[in-house]
């Protein structure tokens, strides 16, 4: 499919380096250097000009695109460059929109002016943040098939119950249908099998339903005395601390917001009710204290700089809290802060990336890929691809057990109509059943690829 | 650096070449030369075995930076020039290996230049592997392999632009492998039409291919010692004069045609500087030089097929150039220095450079006269950047300096001052005949090994553009 990029920064590079295996893409900034950079980098072509100009969206061949992507720093200029790229043929256009006043417009956008999608990083990074909230042991939670498959990923603590339990016991002990589908030990990332003993300080990734999932949280942290996050602090009170407010609000916990700059406070308190803010500098240790911020059972560093909301984190996990979650926006401190212990990062960025790349893969889907959704997990290393079963091939109606699967690659679950089956030996696929394979290596885009 | 990878893009290379040169052996066994099996056999095994054995699995660290991108290119012919010279020696047909290797060199780098007095003498299937040498050389190795290997390696274009000619080289369409497939589909396509046109003049299927191939990249090697002029026929010049003028423009403007953007190529001021160029210099040698032959017309047809011949590095002849009078000989001189257009299979220093170093030139003469005047070096009336322009003038800089150390160390073999410059001049630009003793009917036969090595890396260096080849002189091991 051809699709044109707007806009090279973090996400229209990302977006670039991971579409260009598979699409034609073309990429269109302002800046020179970008520009080179992206060709040199990329398999792409790369235009430099404003991406609201008829001739250079003529020159990236904007009538046979499939999909347009508008991912500049401007709210504007990404609406009004799709609306161009719309009239001039483009078949979908995605725009990034981060201001809070367009999401309200969003099904205006869509009918009207025909942009198909509006990707709003900060929404997306609270509701990130709120998932991860709602499941404290949880590093991260993503949903498949619809909300219908929930696939988490988990620190193991010493003193936990999963601690030096092989995988092959873990159903009969805790009587739950979870699976675990990859498991990150130092550097190496392993599709485990039965014999799989785990290990303290293990990250694993299970795929469960959603109840079985909330049952399972239960009783691994049984172990805990506290079981729900009751009150957390957000540090810097920019979009996201609004977005996340508004939704920690709305699961009835309390909300503190410090923030620094005070006519940004009063904005606050204006938009939001219920929540209480603080005018102060977040990075100072004695003001935290005073705060009680350390008494939180979750702290959220929210602030515009990735150095000081790393070091924030650090600093309330020394001091006692339980939960903490990181703001995080450049990739390469993403790398950099898996060493230091910090347990939940989120990075708005990415989760755009990932949002589009899903929006991508569904369009795909259509013209005859089976490939629904796509995460990558672990820095790139793992995929969860979500499969449709479309026709009956050689594979359907065999016994798990039966099919060779190659090595690396795990069928975390499968969806059939509105029942969940964690899958076992017995179990076999069916036509139109939704499938969701986890698998360490890349490019899978059918299901027959993955048996030998 | 990344050692490994270098290896594998080389092994890759290897596999491509390795399975090229199974040609010449299917031209030998039509023509009865039992000499292929061994002469061409042990050289495809040398690049086959190692070609495969090293490609069997890919590094885990593929990562391909400028770096990477010019040492495997230029490393790459480096040795497959090496490997490609045996056939000559092996069959006994050119028995010495510095020979036989610039005769490769120039081949690969379609530069024409031979060691040869007798032509005739070759064996079919070394003649026939002599003139693919430039064919494949003309548009290049590693577009072959980007072209045929559909990887999904991202990092390709730091090796496009280590081997694609002109100042500024970027994709046609989105991917890499598309966009080589695209100029090879062109490049193929014109190499048959030239042949079919070629047969219609009366030429043998072999002769026709042989010719059409020499064309195509813009080489120059003849399987006759005087060249086209052997057939004597107008209608077979002016098809190779046209031919060789067509695949010296940039191919990226057929690909324009042929998307129906028609305005683009017309517009373009790199094509119409080259054709104006080509218009007067026939005019002026033909006006020049009309005295020496039955008059006008025929000295026009003269002068033509030379100016083309020389423009776009090709170095075809029909008539001894010694003879013309010396202000001709000195404007095919300069048509050596300017080139081809960028983007094409000529050498050369490339029409687009010469005319944004003249437009500089232009520029700094009138702040000269108005330190004040701010202007911007133009170029299809959009702005060239800074950077292009800066790399163009320190292009120009090494490359001067390089042809003159080149210049210093062939004068060793003591000829006249002008017959060693024009050897230098010559292969540096990919041309293949100079002035003298190495005009257009002579050969670089009496050079000593010595100054037969320099000028090999004279055409490397004019072939590839200078960088690759100094960069891995300069290469540090870390």
């Amino acid at each position: 499919m051809d699709i044109i990029i707007v806009g090279c920064g973090k996400v229209g590079y990302a977006l670039a380096e991971v579409l260009s295996s598979e699409h034609n893409i073309t990429v269109i900034d302002l800046s020179e250097d970008k520009i080179n950079s992206v060709t040199n980098d990329c398999d792409v072509m790369g235009i430099a000009g404003n991406g609201l100009h008829t001739d250079i969206l003529d020159e990236a061949k904007v009538d046979k695109t499939g999909i347009f992507i508008a991912v500049t720093n401007s709210d504007e200029v990404n609406i009004l460059s799709c609306l161009i790229a719309r009239k001039k043929g483009a078949r979908h256009c995605v725009s990034r929109v981060r201001s809070p006043g367009f999401g309200k417009q969003i099904i205006f956008m869509r009918e009207e002016l025909g942009i198909s999608m509006m990707v709003n990083p900060d929404f997306n990074a609270a509701n990130e943040i709120a998932k991860v909230l709602r499941y404290p042991e949880a590093i991260n939670i993503e949903s498949f098939a619809k909300g219908q498959v929930d696939l988490a990923e988990i620190r193991i603590t010493s003193g936990s119950i999963l601690d030096s339990v092989a995988l092959s016991q873990l159903s009969r002990r805790l009587r739950l249908d979870v699976l675990i589908c990859a498991v990150q030990r130092d550097d190496e990332l392993i599709i485990p099998n039965g014999s799989f003993v785990l290990r303290a300080g293990d990250k694993i990734h299970i795929t469960a339903s959603h109840s079985a999932m909330v049952k399972f949280f239960r009783s691994i942290s049984a172990a805990y005395r506290e079981k729900r996050v009751k009150s957390v602090v957000l540090i810097g009170g920019g979009r996201v601390a609004y977005h996340l407010a508004k939704q920690l609000i709305e699961m009835g916990v309390k909300v503190k917001i410090i923030e620094i700059d005070e006519q940004r406070c009063l904005e606050l308190s204006e938009n939001l009710n219920k929540v209480s803010i603080s005018c102060a500098d977040g990075t100072d240790h004695d003001l935290l204290r005073e705060e009680r911020v350390y008494d939180a059972d979750a702290v959220v560093t929210l602030t515009g700089i990735d150095e000081e909301n790393i070091l924030l984190s650090l600093l309330a996990k020394k001091n006692g809290v339980k939960k903490v979650v990181t703001k995080v926006n450049r990739m390469s401190l993403i790398q950099l802060s898996d060493t230091l212990n910090l347990d939940s990062i989120v990075s708005p960025k990415s989760i755009t990336v990932n949002q589009i790349l899903q929006y991508v893969r569904a369009k795909q889907n259509s013209l005859g890929n089976n490939v629904t959704t796509l995460y990558r997990l672990v820095g790139d290393r793992l995929e969860a691809i979500e499969f449709i079963v479309r026709d009956k091939k050689d594979y359907v109606g065999v016994p798990l057990k039966k099919l060779k699967i190659r090595s690396g690659i795990l069928i975390a679950s499968i969806v059939r109509g509105n029942e969940l089956i964690i899958p076992r030996g017995d179990d076999c696929l069916q036509v139109n059943d939704s499938v969701v394979v986890v698998t360490t290596s890349k490019g899978f885009h059918d299901l027959s690829n993955i048996f030998d | 650096m990344n050692y490994r990878m270098i290896v594998y893009v080389m092994g890759q290379i290897s596999k491509v070449v390795g399975l090229a040169m199974l040609l010449p052996v299917l031209v030998g066994f039509i023509y009865g030369e039992e000499h292929v099996i061994v002469s061409f056999g042990i050289p495809i095994l040398m690049l086959l075995i190692p070609g495969f054995s090293v490609t069997i699995k890919k590094p885990k660290d593929n990562s391909v930076y400028s770096m990477e991108g010019f040492i495997s290119v230029a490393a790459s012919w480096i040795v497959i020039s090496a490997v490609c010279a045996l056939p000559f020696v092996i069959s006994g047909d050119i028995p010495n290996y510095v020979d036989a290797l610039f005769e490769t060199v120039s081949g690969f780098t379609t530069t024409g230049s031979s060691i040869l007095s007798n032509v005739e003498e070759l064996s079919k299937s070394s003649l026939f592997w002599r003139s693919f040498t430039h064919w494949l050389g003309g548009m290049g190795i590693i577009m072959i392999v980007l072209a045929i290997m559909s990887s999904n390696d991202s990092r390709t274009m730091h090796m496009m632009r280590a081997e694609c000619p002109g100042p500024k080289v970027g994709r046609l369409v989105s991917k890499s492998g598309n966009s080589a497939r695209i100029l090879y589909g062109i490049y193929i396509a014109m190499t048959v039409i030239e042949t079919i046109m070629l047969l219609c003049g009366g030429l043998s299927f072999y002769d026709a291919l042989m010719h059409a191939f020499s064309s195509a990249g813009t080489g120059g090697f003849s399987i006759y010692g005087d060249s086209i002029a052997h057939y004597n026929s107008l209608y077979v010049e002016m098809v190779i004069a046209v031919f060789i003028i067509l695949f010296g423009v940039n191919f990226n403007l057929y690909y324009f045609l042929l998307i129906r953007r028609f305005s683009t190529v017309f517009k373009n001021e790199e094509l119409r500087t080259y054709l104006g160029i080509i218009l007067t210099a026939t005019l002026l040698i033909s006006v020049n030089t009309r005295n020496i032959y039955g008059g006008f017309l025929e000295s026009l047809r003269y002068s033509f097929f030379m100016t083309a011949s020389t423009i776009t590095s090709t170095g075809f002849s029909v008539i001894d150039t010694n003879t013309w009078p010396v202000f001709s000989q000195t404007l095919l001189l300069t048509l050596m220095f300017i080139g081809s257009c960028a983007g094409s299979t000529g050498g050369g220093l490339k029409v687009s450079r010469v005319i944004i170093m003249f437009k500089t030139g232009v520029k700094e003469l009138k702040y000269i006269i108005n330190p004040r005047s701010v202007a911007s070096v133009k170029m299809d009336g959009k702005p060239v950047e800074r950077d292009v322009v800066r790399g163009v003038t320190s292009y120009f800089i090494i490359y001067i300096l390089l042809m003159f150390t080149s210049i210093l160390l062939v004068s060793l073999d003591s000829f006249t001052i002008e017959e060693s410059a024009s050897a230098v001049i010559t292969t540096m630009n990919n041309i293949g005949f100079g002035v003298g003793r190495f005009g257009t009917a002579g050969s670089f036969g009496d050079m000593s090994s010595f100054s037969k090595i320099v000028l090999c890396f004279d055409m490397l260096i004019g072939r590839l553009e200078i960088y690759p080849i100094m960069l891995i002189l300069a290469v540090k091991r870390k």
